[in-house]
């Protein structure tokens, strides 16, 4: 971290946590010699050796921090997902759009940057039933975003394009993750699973992609000290549908029709225990998948945890409000006479293409244990089932 | 029982009709040792008993409308009163245990074993397990989709389960060519679309499987996505969109596809056109099967077209609700949910030599000529198989 050689790297968004841990995780990084994190809000944790800058990207004075500090390496990371923390739509929007525009000028005059790298989300896919099934990076949402996040996201990506073109020498790497997920993650959608009585759409089962939050500080890191240029897609293997997701969290669901989803969702935003945007009811209802092929192949990314791994993650951590059923069905498989252990049934070929449960295939009756906490004895008597 | 409350009729009944503790008169005259069962009971027996000796009066003195009782009344009486006698005989204990309590578990495990036994065959305890990990594994989410969102296990064990009746009981579906479908490998299967609703994918879907044991991955329109229930069971099922970014990839992976190009124009045709094949729209699924270089495996469908013979159409109503059309058929909307019911046509599917794609050089698919050309020799295939089935077809229903 002291030295000569070695690159300089400024940090947009540190002040939320996600951004001040992949700032951290960056700064670990032997080929980086310095780690400037940046924010109108200093961070409220640990830096560890991120030097803290406090200043607005919506402000010219952004320029001179990279040229005083001879920044050649820009991590843009300050796009926020959700209007409360930001203090409404307006402002949310302005930190967003606004201040990814600064920051762009800013990088555009600076003739010491040499690599941006900027933190997108699949959102500007979108979500509707007229979604392929799995999203490559050159394809576009089938309706154009009209509002909030989505837009936001879909106009800053529009800004990055355009920076591209007018600094050809500088590497960008954009970067759409999925929805990041683990236990410290405050985000729309970890709140939403975290709802002691999870709202579903009635009559739609959306399929997820997850990432995990570990995967994603490796994957900013990766791209800090890689020189592959481009956008990709950013996800943990496989697909959870959303009432597999409930299921391994143990938490009952109630369905309820789209029109009362969008009201109940307005109703928990005002009392701010959830956030139910316009494009996450989308999301929650038609659901949306992202190929990574080019993650793997080109940029050479692979997450540590696949989607089922990352919220089995997360779902370790909360406590299960249902499961009675599971409960009621392991203690009739307990009573049953001596039943050898045996293998499940594999004559079901497994779903080509299908991954992130390898250990369903094989799963005894004995040795059934939930997925999502194996770990824990959930019912005092864990260690009553037979092996 | 013992303890039911019987209102006795007039002078309260004691002629004939016992009440809930006295045994009545026919009954004593009838069990060999009457008296026997009195003593238990004496308490009850209110004062004015020594009538109810005698054998059966004909009714009451003054009570009206009596006379043709006794015959109903006797029938009654003595099925209650063997089960008071059986009562009075065996303990009393019988009468004051709660109806489970007394049962014992033993009994409870082998009722449970029997039933077992009944339901799943010799090696139940097995195939109890098998269904009980099932279930776990279903409440427990501990289950595996693919990308496109296809439940293989619970597409096996319950929709194909509940399609197949209907596709060999009520449809009698006979397949001819099945050899034609490819073992391994993307394949696209192209059939006529018909049926006002497409119950033809589905009983394409269950016999493909049950013929090759390979899964049809249907491509279906957005409006199947859009509609609640629909979608969520058509991704389980293994249907997906039909966009040539999805019909690319499943055929790139290996899936047998399936699409049906006539799509609404098919399968809301009046039932006067029956086997006319509509439009092959825009040829999108010979492009995709061009760049993928798999065969198409032309299929024909006869019987789909009278399941549910089309006459009429709401527009107004189906332009409100945003579906293609509203069907009228002979007994749709007149018997109510009854109309629904599918008449039982006798279907006949028929896969035709596949039509290979792989011998066109690269760029075919972008050669709108080419695509036209390859579509035109399916549906001509098709439209050729559906005519000389029809001539071989005996009756719609038979």
């Amino acid at each position: 971290m002291s030295g000569g050689g070695g690159k300089v790297v400024l940090v947009t968004g540190v002040s939320r946590d996600l951004g001040r841990r992949c700032a951290r995780a960056i700064a670990e990084d032997p080929s980086v010699r310095r780690v400037i994190g940046v924010d109108v809000v200093p961070p409220r944790g640990d830096v560890g050796g991120v030097s803290f800058v406090r200043a607005d990207i919506r402000n010219p004075v952004i320029a001179k921090i990279i040229a005083k500090e001879d920044v050649d390496t820009v991590v843009h990371m300050s796009v926020i997902a959700t209007p409360g923390t930001a203090g409404g739509r307006s402002t949310m929007k302005e930190l967003n759009v606004i201040g990814t525009m600064q920051l762009l000028a800013a990088c555009q005059k600076a003739p010491s940057v040499r690599d941006l790298v900027v933190k997108s989300t699949t959102t500007v896919y979108g979500a509707s039933n007229r979604d392929p099934a799995m999203f490559t990076e050159g394809m576009e949402p089938r309706r154009a975003p009209r509002a909030g996040y989505a837009k936001d996201v879909a106009e800053i990506e529009g800004y990055v394009r355009g920076f591209a073109r007018r600094r050809t020498d500088v590497r960008v790497t954009m970067l759409r993750c999925a929805n990041v997920i683990g236990p410290h993650v405050v985000s729309p959608i970890t709140s939403y699973f975290r709802l002691p009585v999870v709202p579903t759409v009635l009559g739609y089962d959306a399929r997820m992609q997850f990432l995990h939050e570990d995967d994603l500080q490796a994957v900013l890191q990766h791209a800090v000290s890689t020189d592959v240029a481009g956008t990709f897609n950013v996800a943990g293997d496989g697909v959870l549908m959303l009432s597999q997701a409930v299921r391994r969290l143990q938490r009952p669901a109630v369905p309820l029709p789209g029109f009362a989803v969008g009201s109940l969702g307005s109703a928990l935003r005002s009392a701010r225990v959830a956030d139910f945007s316009p494009e996450q009811q989308s999301f929650l209802t038609y659901g949306r998948g992202v190929d990574t092929t080019a993650m793997h192949e080109v940029l050479g990314f692979r997450p540590r945890y696949t989607t089922a791994e990352a919220f089995a993650d997360f779902a370790s951590g909360l406590p299960p409000t249902g499961g009675r059923a599971e409960r009621a069905l392991a203690g009739v498989a307990e009573r049953l006479p001596s039943t050898p252990a045996y293998a499940a049934p594999s004559a079901l070929p497994g779903a080509p293409g299908a991954v992130g449960g390898d250990d369903s295939t094989v799963l005894s009756l004995a040795a059934a244990r939930t997925p999502a906490r194996s770990a824990r004895a959930h019912r005092g008597q864990g260690g009553g089932r037979r092996g | 029982m013992g303890d039911a409350e019987i209102i006795p009729i007039g002078t309260r009944g004691k002629p004939g009709r016992g009440t809930g503790k006295a045994p009545s008169s026919a009954a004593r005259g009838l069990a060999a040792g009457g008296r026997s069962a009195e003593p238990t009971d004496p308490p009850t027996d209110p004062p004015v008993d020594p009538p109810a000796d005698e054998a059966i009066p004909p009714a009451a003195p003054g009570e009206p409308g009596a006379p043709e009782a006794p015959v109903e009344v006797d029938v009654e009486v003595e099925v209650e009163e063997t089960a008071v006698v059986a009562a009075g005989t065996s303990s009393v204990a019988a009468r004051e245990r709660h109806p489970l309590a007394g049962i014992p578990v033993s009994a409870w495990l082998s009722a449970f074993q029997q039933a077992a036994v009944e339901v799943f065959g010799e090696h139940w305890e097995p195939r109890l397990a098998q269904f009980l990990a099932f279930l776990r594994r279903r409440v427990t989410g501990d289950y595996v989709v693919d990308e496109y969102g296809f439940d293989a296990e619970i597409t096996q064990s319950f929709f194909m389960a509940a399609l197949r009746p209907i596709a060999q009981q009520w449809f009698r579906i006979e397949l001819r060519g099945v050899d034609n479908i490819p073992t391994d490998g993307g394949a696209l299967v192209v059939s006529n679309h018909s049926g006002t609703i497409p119950v033809d994918g589905l009983m394409t879907m269950v016999s493909i499987h049950d013929a090759t044991g390979r899964h049809l991955r249907p491509l279906g329109a957005d409006l199947v996505f859009r509609m609640p229930v629909v979608s969520s069971l058509a991704r389980k099922s293994g249907a997906t969109l039909a966009c040539s970014e999805d019909a690319e990839r499943m055929l790139r992976d290996g899936e047998l596809v399936g699409v049906w190009p006539e799509g609404f124009k098919g399968i809301g045709k009046p039932y006067s056109q029956r086997y006319k094949l509509q439009r092959f729209g825009r040829g999108g699924f010979v492009s995709a099967a061009l760049r993928t270089g798999v065969p198409i495996v032309p299929l024909a469908v006869v019987g789909a077209e009278e399941i549910y013979p089309l006459v009429g159409n709401i527009p107004a109503l189906a332009r409100l609700l945003g579906v293609p059309y509203i069907p009228i058929t002979p007994l749709f909307p007149l018997l109510g949910p009854l109309g629904l019911v599918p008449l039982p046509s006798k279907w006949l599917l028929e896969f035709g030599e596949p039509i290979r794609t792989d011998e066109y050089d690269d760029g075919a698919a972008d050669d709108p000529m080419l695509v036209f050309d390859v579509t035109d020799q399916v549906r001509e295939t098709i439209q050729q198989t559906l005519y000389s089935l029809l001539v071989q077809r005996e009756s719609v229903f038979r």
